[in-house]
């Protein structure tokens, strides 16, 4: 039995590039930056190419964007997954984090599968709280902070090693579940040019938010549960004391510092 | 009015993580400040004793003994059963609820926020109190920081390790178990069988929750350089942490990474040894109190953010430390 697997990607803006700003409407401004898939979202697909490499099947990225959201997910096509569900609709401009996890657990609803997989948080909300709420509401079993995924399709179940605070627990759940994935799944592969050629003709479906059942006036800004009421530049730091000269001088300083700050 | 709840979250060996005593310090001074109260809320097979290490920071504490918390993921087990008893308090219902911004918190939060419809303000650094909380975040790798409030009457608040001292109270407040009414129901959501719990050797202080973090990158060079790293750490008496770089050549495990892909920790003290400072290391550690980085490179990004930059091949400057502190010590 081959594999069903729909990871859950976002777009986000790139970290590298170090341009994220909000606009003047209080939110992410989205048009400031180039966007790039999740960091942590690229694990998860690599896990899933792995997967069914091993396994067979296929994989279904989705994601809830802007419109422009589709040129993002052809990277996660050329990287080799099979499909994209694009979950896009005007009212969706400023979502929050119940509204997402409504949305996609909605969209999510209308898929097969045997594994949901989603990155264990997004690199501009930091929040990682989106996938435990989607699976609460579709009342998938949750596996969480993966650093391991074995399916047991014979048996129908998962096994997930879980990171903990000071090792890693071992899980088990029937499928389908939802794995929450970390960097420890494996390097993201790079799209091959073949990849690259072969994502462009590859099939991505949008969902408008009736496409979904859902009503205009249910999600978005209008409803959003948190607001924005401030932004501020962070303190600066004091200037860097720099010290060269000999390996003892720099450690007779080192220590200085910190006994005068009570760290020693 | 200011009324809290806090989630007591429970370390493998059923005592009380640490962090929550931080989180309900946080909520003890929101409802002094807000006229209102502060509860803590412990689920657990035997809530016992997470319950009465909470009761040393907060005036009352509600337990529910849920045995299913034992051998499955405790995050959706505790989620539902805090939800429920949400749904029942009457007019006792909180208006929010804190709880850490660890792996286990943020799994809670999220299934209470899909139970309750609450949403969820992440990561806080700090939170005041006016007409409801207010909540700072760090976004955008630091470049900017956030003021955020509920639009309505309830909401979620998951609070960064580090970020308050736990202060407990002159004298501990009550421990009672939850009404039965409100645990009877069989739990609806699938429950995940944890099969098997391991230690790994190197971490045994959660790096998020360290006050002092000794640090290196690829400069380290490999497993035999962080020998150095581990024991600067040991005498400081902290955590070991580590670059992605590092992580990926396989020198030291993924529980140390810090940065983007890794954990965000705030300790008094950051001694970066041979880390450029690059953006994606930075946004895991550039509120900590005090950095000090031993780098070759004057230019590194590191020079711009760090207190102290001593220039230099980090094992010399290692090792002279050590000897440094070792002298001090003895």
């Amino acid at each position: 039995m081959a594999l069903q697997i729909v990871v859950l990607t976002k777009p986000v803006p790139d970290p590298a590039a170090a341009a994220e700003r909000i606009g003047p409407d209080g939110r992410l401004d989205r048009a400031a930056s180039p966007a790039v898939v999740n960091g942590n979202d690229e694990y998860a697909l690599e896990a899933a190419l792995k997967l069914v490499e091993a396994h067979g099947g296929e994989i279904t990225v989705l994601s809830m964007a802007a419109a422009a959201g589709p040129e993002t997910m052809r990277k996660a096509l050329a990287m080799g997954a099979h499909r994209g569900v694009h979950v896009t609709d005007p009212a969706l401009a400023g979502s929050d984090i119940v509204t997402t996890a409504r949305v996609l657990a909605a969209a999510l609803k209308e898929l097969t599968f045997d594994l949901a997989l989603a990155g264990v948080d997004t690199s501009d909300g930091l929040g990682g709280v989106v996938p435990a709420a989607i699976a609460a509401h579709l009342g998938l079993p949750f596996l969480s902070a993966a650093a391991k995924i074995e399916p047991d399709e014979k048996a129908g179940g998962v096994r997930v090693r879980r990171l903990s605070g000071t090792g890693y627990d071992l899980l088990e759940a029937p499928m389908p579940a939802l794995v929450a994935c970390t960097q420890v799944l494996g390097e993201p592969r790079y799209p091959s040019l073949k990849g690259i050629m072969a994502a462009r003709s590859k099939e991505i479906a949008t969902r408008s938010l009736s496409d979904l059942g859902l009503a205009d006036g249910s999600v978005g800004g209008a409803v959003a549960t948190t607001k924005l009421l401030d932004t501020s530049k962070p303190p600066a730091r004091a200037a860097t004391e720099v010290i060269r000269g000999s390996a003892e001088d720099g450690a007779k300083r080192i220590v200085e510092l910190l006994a005068k700050r009570r760290l020693v | 009015m200011a009324n809290l709840w806090v989630v007591g979250e429970i370390n493998p060996d059923g005592s009380l993580a640490r962090l929550s005593t931080e989180v309900a310090t946080m909520a003890r001074g929101l409802a002094e400040a807000g006229g209102g109260s502060a509860t803590g809320i412990v689920v657990a097979a035997d809530p016992a004793p997470a319950a009465k290490e909470l009761a040393t920071y907060l005036p009352r504490v509600i337990t529910i003994t849920e045995p299913a918390a034992a051998e499955h993921t405790w995050a959706t087990v505790a989620a539902e059963r805090i939800a429920a008893l949400v749904s029942g308090a009457g007019k006792d219902v909180p208006g929010q609820i804190l709880i850490g911004a660890g792996p286990d918190g943020r799994d809670a939060a999220g299934v209470l926020s899909a139970l309750l419809g609450w949403g969820v303000l992440v990561n806080a650094t700090s939170v005041a109190w006016k007409d409801g909380p207010v909540v700072d975040m760090s976004v955008f790798g630091g470049k900017l920081l956030t003021s955020s409030g509920f639009t309505g009457e309830h909401g979620i608040v998951t609070i960064r390790p580090n970020v308050v001292s736990a202060e407990p109270l002159s004298k501990p407040g009550s421990i009672e178990a939850a009404p039965a009414s409100a645990t009877s129901d069989p739990l609806k959501l699938p429950q995940v069988a944890v099969l098997e719990r391991v230690a790994e050797a190197g971490a045994a202080v959660p790096i998020e929750e360290a006050r002092v973090i000794v640090a290196g990158g690829r400069g380290v060079g490999g497993k035999e350089g962080f020998e150095l790293v581990e024991e600067l750490a040991t005498e400081l008496g902290g955590a070991v942490g580590a670059t992605r770089a590092a992580v990926d050549s396989g020198w030291i495990p993924y529980a140390q990474q810090i940065g983007q892909t890794g954990k965000i920790v705030k300790p008094k003290l950051y001694l970066a040894l041979g880390i450029s400072g690059a953006i994606q290391h930075k946004v895991g550690m550039q509120t900590a109190e005090t950095i000090i980085a031993v780098n070759r490179d004057p230019d590194a990004p590191i020079a711009d953010f760090a207190d102290l930059l001593v220039v230099g091949d980090l094992f010399d400057v290692g090792r002279a430390l050590l000897a440094e502190l070792r002298a001090r010590g003895g």
